[in-house]
């Protein structure tokens, strides 16, 4: 057996509720019972260990890795942030995944069927692994809105979805960032059932904005974290 | 060893939608632009320990299949190891113990993983398999545990399992299956209703 620290539990209220009446998936999907408290184990403080190793360089480069015959359409955007955890450590060497639609508001997923362009030349999804200092950083086209059956005249927000790991699965996150001043958030059932929501939405940031090239996003991500420092040799 | 301060609040959960097949399970849907970190495939055929598979379907509050979940499953080896810097154990295998299926591409909508029972770790627990569920409709992600009906004795005695109220304990056992074509665990999960699958609060 082997020494371990328990992660900091799930901050419950930050998270949105497993039901929530305004996004009606929810509805028959989320659990009904209350969740069973569960005394961590090894099982909880372990998970997939993804090094830089597991990445090309062409995995961050979303303007790149989905050419056929030409450059993607739309606008550059650079999106970067840093990993930490909830007592301010950086989290490094953890698999940023991310996957989006085009400019357009189109998925190249088969069951998407809104009926806007696919781009020959963008495939919308990507990968990063963090640096030392829990740095990652993508290059991409910077998607569009695009309609939902939620209700009548439901719109996302224009948004890039996240999947991170941390150290373990306890740090497991799915999430999505979402674009400053966009007038969908107020209007989404699923950005609106997220407490703090403000949280989800990137920066614009001119120092991170190449000159002639593209526009800068910065968005920190933070994910649950060992409660003590491992113990130095 | 004093404990930290927390300094940071959450980065809160969002559902993964319905269009992740590409992003996170690529190969699976037949997409070639983007390698797969992970699949359904977990144990290679010389991987040392009992080789099964671990199916089910996942049922919404009104008994439909979800055709749009994706499945992860974390674990131990045959030896009761895990493939990760923690647990100081020194594995000699290619085994990660980590795995992802969608739903969509099953006729049923079955999950389906190709592995290894997993031995006990060896902390009292019986042998078990974590899993995690995502899915449109699924704003923070679910945690469950998969247990196997083979095992009564160590089960009987594992502390999670017996944290968990005796008339739902049945939600977290895998039924074994055996056939000509091998060792087959069954793991329905029900989000909802009288048989709601027991989620943890990890
Ligand atoms: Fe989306």
């Amino acid at each position: 057996m082997s020494d371990f620290s328990e992660f900091s539990e799930r901050d419950w209220p930050s998270h949105p509720k497993y039901i929530d009446e305004g996004y009606k998936s929810t509805t028959f999907r989320g659990p009904t019972k209350p969740l069973i408290p569960l005394q961590q184990t090894l099982s909880e403080v372990t998970g997939p260990v993804y090094g830089q190793d597991s990445v090309s360089a062409l995995d961050s480069d979303l303007t790149m890795n989905g050419r056929k015959n030409g450059e993607p359409l739309g606008e550059r955007m650079i999106v970067t942030g840093k990993v930490l955890d909830e007592f301010g450590r950086p989290v490094p060497n953890t698999l940023v995944e991310i996957w989006q639609a085009n400019s357009a508001g189109r998925y190249v997923d088969l069951m998407d069927k809104h009926d806007a362009p696919l781009d020959p030349n963008f495939y919308g999804g990507g990968r990063a692994v963090t640096d030392s200092d829990g740095n990652y950083r993508f290059k991409t086209i910077r998607p569009g809105a695009y309609p939902w059956g939620n209700h009548p005249n439901a719109w996302r927000p224009a948004h890039i979805h996240f999947s991170l790991f941390g150290a373990g699965i306890a740090s497991r996150l799915v999430t999505q960032m979402y674009f400053p001043g966009d007038p969908l958030i107020p209007l989404d059932p699923i950005a609106q059932a997220t407490p703090s929501v403000d949280r989800l939405v990137a920066g614009f940031s001119l120092d991170v904005t190449e000159p002639e090239y593209a526009l800068g996003y910065v968005f920190d991500i933070v994910l649950r974290g060992p409660k003590q420092t491992p113990m130095e040799d | 060893m004093a404990s930290d301060e927390k300094k940071l609040p959450q980065t809160p959960s969002q559902t993964v939608g319905p269009f992740f097949s590409y992003g996170l399970a690529s190969e699976q849907y037949g997409f070639s632009e983007l390698s797969s970190i992970a699949g359904r495939e977990i144990a290679e055929e010389d991987e040392p320990g009992e080789h099964i598979k671990l199916v089910g379907i996942i049922y919404d509050g009104q008994g439909a299949p979800v055709s749009d979940a994706l499945v992860e499953v974390w674990q131990a080896d045959s030896q009761g190891r895990f493939a990760h810097p923690t647990d100081g154990r020194q594995k000699n295998t290619p085994f990660t113990g980590f795995g992802r299926c969608g739903t969509r591409t099953d006729p049923k909508n079955r999950f389906t993983f190709a592995t290894v029972k997993p031995g006990a770790v060896g902390d009292g627990e019986a042998p078990h398999i974590n899993l995690i569920i995502f899915m449109r409709g699924l704003l923070s992600h679910a945690y469950t545990r998969v247990y196997f009906s083979d095992e009564e004795t160590a089960n009987a005695a594992d502390p999670v399992l017996q944290s968990v109220p005796a008339d739902r304990r049945d939600t977290l056992i895998a039924t074994r299956e055996e056939s000509s074509a091998g060792v087959v665990y069954r793991f329905d999960i029900h989000m909802q209703g009288d048989q709601e699958t027991v989620f943890f609060d990890v």
